[in-house]
């Protein structure tokens, strides 16, 4: 087996035995109830008031609240998988060499790029797999109670699941460099960062304020996450919400292929630089 | 000619405006169990990070048997067991070394019977399913000269191996260097435990400020070399420079006379011309340097600060 899958497979070993996964899960399973509850909850209220009216007008209803409840699901997933690929990422190098246990590691006849890459796939495959169980979670939560599945799923998914690797490879790389507490506080500052702009470039939008989205796309720039989760939620978007424009998780100012294009490329960059620093640094 | 097992030219190392090597330049043979001793921040530790390439060299060259440092291949045949036993915690001691086996290209029954055999040899057997977090500062040791024998090597770092462990690890790790050298290895010891040095080596190397300051032949301690201490009266410094005779390091203090000399031989003879010259000996009498002594010689009382 070559190095890097034997790294990899240490890494998503580690981040059982360490329960990492576990704590993930039971607040998974516990997001995934209160979810489940709201959204019958809600859709049941909804399908109530709809007897009063036309019953086409009824079903536009139910269908547009199923989709705005599941964004908003959505959106919470996707902010628990990036504090999961933040934290992850953080400790991995930078625990690792402050603790000294990467030196036996190393003195193996191994590439120090097989190191990080092993990691990288690591993280990947467990963040994948969490995103599959909670928004499939979601999804089937939903679809059980009201019918409702969003369109595009599956690059709705994937941009998730980007979204997700863009924080943990930023994290490694910065862990490459710099100590856990550090790497932590910078992605975390970046993502926080790329949140706020991406909200003044949607209300910049609204009011036609082009300094304002300009703004935004420059936070995009420095960390496309939050333009990346907009992509995943203008996918899962339904038509009429697209005219109408009217909630928190519809999407007016659409990040472009291009910006998906850009976050892909700064993903490759950031880990390229990682693995730079890491085979220069001394140990 | 052999190959040298290390050798080392003017390495250097600086950190910022700090050097903590200065420019080293050693040879290790193969089959040699050998010492680096020297003060705490000497440069001992960063010296063989250098060695495992670890840590880059600012400047100067080194060889590990007979490749360049850095070149990847070579590490397959050499072990190394860190200052600290700091290893992934979480792991059982038997996935610990199934671990570094599979990084050294082991598999199969070849990989799961080195591992069964050195935990055995380490004593460790009865506690393979134990996760190392739960493991004492011996125990830890045990698994990191474990997983440093995995690849049977021709060359062993043991960096600090013996520090705060009990007697029993202590006899462990010398047993282990004894088997090393018989199979034909070199084991390049780090430590400034002399007593566990003086028991272990055949070779040791003085480091002060990461520089070789001396280097000396412990069989050469054993058998050899006697401080002199003598105790006589008329003492000409005709009579003083006669001694170069027999020995070297001739200091006189009224009475009081000391010099090195190669063997016990020479004291008869010394006893006969110090007496056929006229003087009048009261005391004679050889001691040996020990290993610590010759260090705080070496070194400087203030331990090279």
């Amino acid at each position: 087996m070559k190095p890097i899958w034997i790294l990899a497979r240490l890494t998503f070993h580690e981040a059982i035995r360490r329960r990492i996964v576990l704590v993930g899960l039971i607040l998974g399973l516990l997001f995934l109830t209160v979810f489940s509850l709201g959204f019958g909850l809600v859709t049941a209220e909804v399908a109530r008031d709809s007897v009063l009216r036309p019953e086409v007008l009824g079903r536009v209803m139910e269908k547009e609240m199923a989709s705005f409840l599941l964004n908003a699901g959505l959106y919470a997933v996707a902010f628990l998988s990036v504090a999961m690929a933040a934290l992850l990422g953080a400790d991995s190098l930078a625990g690792e060499i402050s603790s000294g246990a990467i030196q036996t590691v190393l003195t193996r006849p191994i590439r120090r790029a097989d190191v990080v890459l092993g990691k990288w796939f690591g993280y990947a495959a467990l963040l994948g797999l969490y995103l599959l169980l909670m928004a499939g979670g979601l999804l089937v939560s939903a679809y059980l109670q009201s019918g409702y599945l969003p369109p595009n799923l599956l690059n709705a998914f994937l941009l998730l699941f980007l979204e997700a690797l863009l924080v943990m490879t930023l994290s490694l790389a910065c862990s490459s460099a710099m100590p856990a507490l550090a790497t932590g506080g910078t992605v975390f500052g970046l993502y926080g960062l790329a949140f706020i702009g991406g909200w003044i470039e949607q209300i910049g939008s609204v009011f036609n304020n082009q300094t304002a989205v300009q703004v935004g796309v420059i936070t995009s720039l420095l960390f496309p996450t939050e333009a990346i989760w907009r992509r995943a939620a203008f996918e899962m978007q339904t038509p009429l919400a697209t005219i109408l424009q009217m909630s928190p998780f519809t999407t007016r100012s659409v990040p472009s292929p291009l910006m998906v294009a850009y976050a892909v490329f700064y993903l490759l960059l950031a880990l390229t630089i990682g693995i730079r620093i890491f085979q220069k640094r001394d140990i | 000619m052999t190959t040298a097992a290390i050798e080392t030219h003017e390495l250097r190392k600086v950190f910022g405006r700090h050097a903590a090597v200065e420019g080293l330049t050693l040879q290790v043979l193969p089959g040699e169990v050998f010492g680096f001793l020297g003060p705490n921040g000497a440069g001992k530790t960063t010296s063989i990070k250098m060695l495992l390439g670890l840590v880059a060299p600012t400047a100067g060259g080194a060889t590990l048997l007979g490749a360049p440092i850095g070149h990847r291949p070579t590490l397959a045949r050499v072990g190394f067991l860190p200052e600290h036993f700091r290893f992934q915690d979480w792991l059982t001691a038997a996935e610990f070394l199934k671990f570094h086996g599979q990084l050294l290209g082991l598999a199969g029954p070849a990989l799961a019977r080195r591992c069964k055999e050195l935990l055995e040899r380490v004593g460790l057997a009865p506690f393979h399913g134990q996760q190392l977090r739960t493991f004492s500062k011996g125990m830890l040791q045990r698994i990191g000269l474990a997983q440093a024998l995995l690849n049977h090597p021709a060359l062993v770092f043991l960096d600090e191996p013996t520090s705060g462990l009990d007697p029993v690890g202590r006899r462990l790790v010398r047993d282990v260097v004894r088997e090393l050298r018989e199979e034909g290895a070199c084991v390049f010891l780090n430590s400034h435990l002399l007593s566990e040095i003086e028991i272990t080596c055949d070779r040791v190397a003085f480091i002060r400020h990461g520089e070789v300051v001396r280097t000396l032949d412990l069989a050469t301690l054993n058998q050899g070399q006697a401080l002199v201490s003598i105790r006589a009266a008329g003492l000409t410094p005709e009579l003083l420079a006669g001694l170069a005779n027999w020995g070297w390091d001739i200091q006189a203090n009224g009475e009081e006379l000391t010099l090195t000399v190669e063997s016990d031989a020479a004291l008869p003879e010394i006893n006969r011309y110090l007496v056929a010259q006229g003087a009048q000996v009261f005391a004679l009498s050889p001691s040996r340097l020990s290993l610590e002594e010759i260090f705080i010689e070496t070194i400087g009382k203030d331990g090279g600060l």
